[in-house]
C-alpha cells in the first residue's frame, strides 16, 4: 500500500520510498527525512480541499506531503512488534 | 583579523532554534547581506568570550541534508565543507539539534561530522524536552558521537552558557572526514536508530498540546475558519495601528518640509527640498509603519508555528494555480503593500516557487490604490441599492478587488503553462511543535527587516522622487502662462506625448500626465489630477465633481481597472529588483502587468463606451 492511500490515524510502517523517475530529488529528500524501512508512520491530518496535502507523523516529526509526494512512499501495515 | 578570532559556522535542521540560539549569543550585534549572486541571506554576528578571544558567528540557512535541494541548502553544505569562495572554512562547527527531535536532527549531526571537521553539539530546547519527561544520557551520547555535547535553552537568558564556555575552550579534535555516498548515506540512519535506543527514553512521540491545537487548526472547517479570522485581526491591526501612522508621518515630513522651505527663498531650490526630498523621505518612512506592524504579526506567526499550518490548509489552492501553500502569507500581506509582501518571500525556500509569488503579489490591491478608487467611485458611480440592501458603490470597490485576485490567478496559471521547469516541486514541510514567541527574537527580526528596507531602498525610491520632481517642476513655465506649472514640464510634454498610447483606452492628457507621479506612489495620481485641472480648497464639489464633467463614465471605469493592473509603484519594482536580484524580473514585472493594464482598460473602454 501507497502511503497516499493509508487512511486516517491507522498505524502502519514505512516500507521503502520509491523514484518517481531516475535520480529522483523528492525521493531522496523523503529518506533524508527519514522515511526508510522499518519506521512508523501514521496519517494525522488531511487537507481542507480534495484531502490533500496530507500531514504524516514519522518518528518525532510532522511532514506536510502532497499526495504526489506521498505515493512515493510504500508502507505496510504494522505487525505486532 | 587578529589571530585569536574563532571562526564559528551555526548549522542545524529548520526548526532546531538555531536562530534564537545565535540571537542569544550575539544580541543585535548582526550584519545581514545577501550572498553574492544569489538571494539566500547571510548572517553573521560576533561576541567577545570571557577569555577575550573574539567569537565571529555566521548563521547558516537551516538544512535537513548535505544533499542540497535548494540554493540555500548548497550554501550551507558548502561553507561547512570550506567550499565556498570567498568565505574561509570555519575553524569550528556548532551544530545545533532539537532535544525533543532527535531521531531527525541526529542524522544530520552525523552528517556533519562526516566532514572532518571540529563540531561541537548543541541540544538545543532541553527546558521543552524536561518538561515533556524526554530523558537523555548525554555522557553516552557524546561518546557514541565522539562529539562534546553542550546542553542550551536558546530562549532563556543565561542558556547558551555552557556552550560559551566549551567553545572558548580549547578547539575538539576534527573527526576524520569520511566519504558520502548512497551506501554510507542509508548506514546513517541505522546510526541514529542504535544511538536513541541507547541513549534516549521518550514517553510520547508527540507534545500533547501539538496533538490538541492541530485538531483544530487542522480541522477542513474549524482550521479555515480559525485562519480566516486570524487574517481578519492582523489586517484590522494594520490598518489600525500602521496606516494612520504611515499618514502621520506622510503629513509630518511635508509640514516639516514646508516649513524648511519658508525659510528658503522661492526658486526650485526650495521645490526641491519640499517636494524632492521632504516628499521623498516622507514616501519611504510612511511605509515603514506598515512594514513593521504586518512583520509583526509574520514574526509571531512564524515563531508560534502557525504558518506552516496555514501553508498546510491552503497548499490545494494555491498549487492549482501554480503557486504553493507558502506563498499565501506573502500575497496577503499585499493588499497591505506589496512591499512587505514580496520581502516576506523569503519563508519561500524554492526559488521557482518564490518568483512566481513575487510576480503575482503587486497584483493584490494595495491600500495605496485606495485613494484613486475612493476618488473615482466618488465621482461616476451613483449610490444606489441593489437588491435594497448592497450599495452600487460598494460592489464596486469589492468587484475591483476580485478583479486583482482573479487577474493574479489567471497569471499564475499562465505562468505555470509557459514555464519551462514544469518538473514537480516539492512541498515536504514540517509541522513544528507550537511554541510561544519570543520577544527578543520577535525584536530582533523587525529590526532586521526594518533596516534591510531603509538601508537598500532609501536611496533608490529617493532618487527616483527627485527625478519626478525634476521632470514635474522643469522647465519652468514661461512668462505670462495660465495653465498650471506642470503643464509646461518635461512632465507635461510627456504626459501630452502619452496621450497617443492611452488614447485607445480612454486616457486624455490630463489623466495620462497623472500618470506619471501615480508611478512614484499611486495616491499621487489623485494630487496630480487636483494640480492639473487646477481645483484647489475654493472650488466648488471639489475635485471628484470637476472631474465628472470632464471625463466620461467610460474612461473612469477604464482608469479604476487601470488602478487595478498597472505596474507600479516604481517602489515596489525597486523592492522586485533588490529581492530577486535581476533587472530581468524587473522589466517581466512592468511589461507583463503593462500589458495586461493595457488589454484590460481597452476592453472595459470600449464595452462601456457602446453601452454608454
Amino acid at each position: 500500500m501507497r502511503l497516499s492511500e493509508l487512511p486516517k490515524g491507522a498505524p502502519a510502517v514505512v516500507d521503502r520510498v520509491h523514484d518517481a523517475h531516475a535520480a529522483d530529488p523528492i525521493a531522496q529528500r523523503l529518506r533524508d527525512l527519514g522515511f526508510v524501512d522499518g519506521e512508523p508512520v501514521r496519517v494525522v491530518a488531511i487537507g481542507p480541499m480534495g484531502g490533500d496535502p496530507v500531514l504524516i507523523q514519522i518518528g518525532y516529526t510532522r511532514f506536510a506531503l502532497r499526495r504526489a509526494e506521498a505515493a512515493r512512499v510504500s508502507v505496510r501495515s504494522e505487525v505486532a512488534a | 583579523m587578529s589571530a585569536s578570532t574563532l571562526r564559528i559556522a551555526l548549522v542545524g535542521n529548520p526548526n532546531c532554534g538555531k536562530t534564537a540560539l545565535f540571537n542569544q549569543l550575539t544580541g543585535g550585534r548582526q550584519k545581514v547581506a545577501n550572498y553574492a549572486g544569489v538571494t539566500v541571506e547571510r548572517k553573521e554576528g560576533r561576541f567577545t568570550a570571557p577569555s577575550g578571544r573574539v567569537l565571529q558567528i555566521l548563521d547558516l540557512p537551516g538544512t535537513y541534508s548535505f544533499e542540497a535541494n535548494s540554493p540555500d541548502e548548497q550554501i550551507t553544505r558548502d561553507v561547512c565543507a570550506g567550499n565556498y569562495p570567498g568565505e574561509a572554512a570555519p575553524d569550528l562547527i556548532i551544530c545545533v539539534a532539537d532535544a525533543t527531535n532527535l531521531r531527525l536532527h541526529l542524522r544530520f549531526v552525523l552528517e556533519v561530522k562526516r566532514l572532518g571537521r571540529p563540531v561541537v553539539l548543541a541540544l538545543n530546547m532541553m527546558d521543552t524536552a524536561r518538561q515533556r519527561g524526554i530523558v537523555i544520557d548525554v555522557p553516552e551520547l557524546q561518546r557514541r558521537l565522539g562529539l562534546p555535547v553542550v546542553e542550551t535553552i536558546a530562549v532563556k537568558r543565561g542558556g547558551a552558557k555552557a556552550l560559551i564556555e566549551r567553545v572558548d575552550g580549547e578547539v575538539p579534535a576534527a573527526a576524520p572526514a569520511q566519504p558520502d555516498d548512497a551506501a554510507s548515506r542509508a548506514d546513517l540512519h541505522a546510526q541514529v536508530r542504535d544511538i536513541l535506543t541507547a541513549t534516549v527514553t521518550m514517553p510520547r512521540t508527540t507534545a500533547a498540546l501539538d496533538d490538541a491545537l492541530d485538531r483544530w487548526a487542522l480541522h477542513p472547517v474549524f482550521g479555515l475558519l480559525i485562519l480566516a479570522v486570524v487574517m481578519f485581526l492582523v489586517f484590522q491591526a494594520v490598518y489600525a495601528a500602521g496606516k494612520p501612522m504611515s499618514d502621520l508621518i506622510g503629513g509630518g515630513f511635508g509640514w516639516l518640509g514646508e516649513h524648511v522651505a519658508a525659510l528658503m527663498p522661492a526658486g526650485p531650490l526650495q521645490s526641491l527640498v519640499t517636494n524632492g526630498l521632504f516628499g521623498g523621505i516622507g514616501t519611504v518612512l510612511g511605509f515603514l509603519p506598515v512594514i513593521l506592524v504586518l512583520f509583526f504579526f509574520i514574526l509571531v506567526l512564524e515563531e508560534s508555528g502557525y504558518l506552516p499550518r496555514a501553508a498546510f490548509l491552503l497548499d490545494r489552492l494555491m498549487l492549482s494555480v501554480g503557486l504553493t501553500g507558502r506563498s499565501f502569507i506573502p500575497l496577503l500581506s499585499s493588499f497591505a503593500c506589496a512591499i512587505p509582501g514580496i520581502m516576506g518571500t523569503r519563508s519561500i525556500q524554492d526559488p521557482r516557487d518564490r518568483l512566481a509569488t513575487i510576480l503575482i503579489a503587486p497584483l493584490m490591491t494595495c491600500s495605496a490604490r485606495l485613494p484613486v478608487y475612493a476618488l473615482l467611485i466618488g465621482a461616476f458611480i451613483p449610490i444606489r441599492y441593489v437588491f435594497g440592501v448592497f450599495n452600487l458603490q460598494g460592489i464596486v470597490l469589492f468587484s475591483l478587488y476580485l478583479v486583482g485576485i482573479l487577474g493574479a490567478m489567471a497569471v499564475g496559471w499562465v505562468m505555470k503553462r509557459i514555464r519551462r521547469d514544469k518538473s514537480e516541486h516539492a512541498l515536504l514541510m514540517e509541522l513544528p511543535s507550537y511554541r510561544m514567541p519570543k520577544l527578543r527574537d520577535v525584536v530582533i527580526g523587525l529590526y532586521e527587516r526594518g533596516a534591510i528596507f531603509l538601508k537598500r531602498l532609501t536611496g533608490v525610491i529617493l532618487g527616483l522622487t527627485v527625478l519626478m520632481w525634476f521632470i514635474s517642476t522643469f522647465p519652468s513655465p514661461p512668462a505670462g502662462a495660465t495653465g498650471p506649472a506642470i503643464n509646461y514640464s518635461f512632465a507635461g510634454y510627456i504626459g501630452r506625448g502619452l496621450q497617443y498610447i492611452f488614447a485607445p483606452i480612454g486616457f486624455n492628457w490630463q489623466i495620462s500626465l497623472a500618470l506619471i507621479p501615480a508611478f512614484a506612489a499611486r495616491e499621487t495620481a489623485v494630487a496630480a489630477l487636483a494640480t492639473v485641472y487646477l481645483v484647489g480648497g475654493e472650488a466648488s464639489g471639489g475635485l471628484g465633481h470637476a472631474l465628472a464633467g470632464q471625463i466620461s463614465l467610460a474612461s473612469a471605469l477604464s482608469l479604476l481597472v487601470w488602478f487595478a493592473y498597472a505596474p507600479q509603484c516604481m517602489s515596489t519594482l525597486a523592492v522586485i529588483r533588490r529581492e530577486t536580484n535581476s533587472w530581468r524580473n524587473v522589466t517581466i514585472s512592468f511589461g507583463y502587468m503593462f500589458g495586461m493594464a493595457y488589454a484590460a482598460s481597452f476592453i472595459v473602454y470600449q464595452v462601456a463606451r457602446m453601452l454608454t
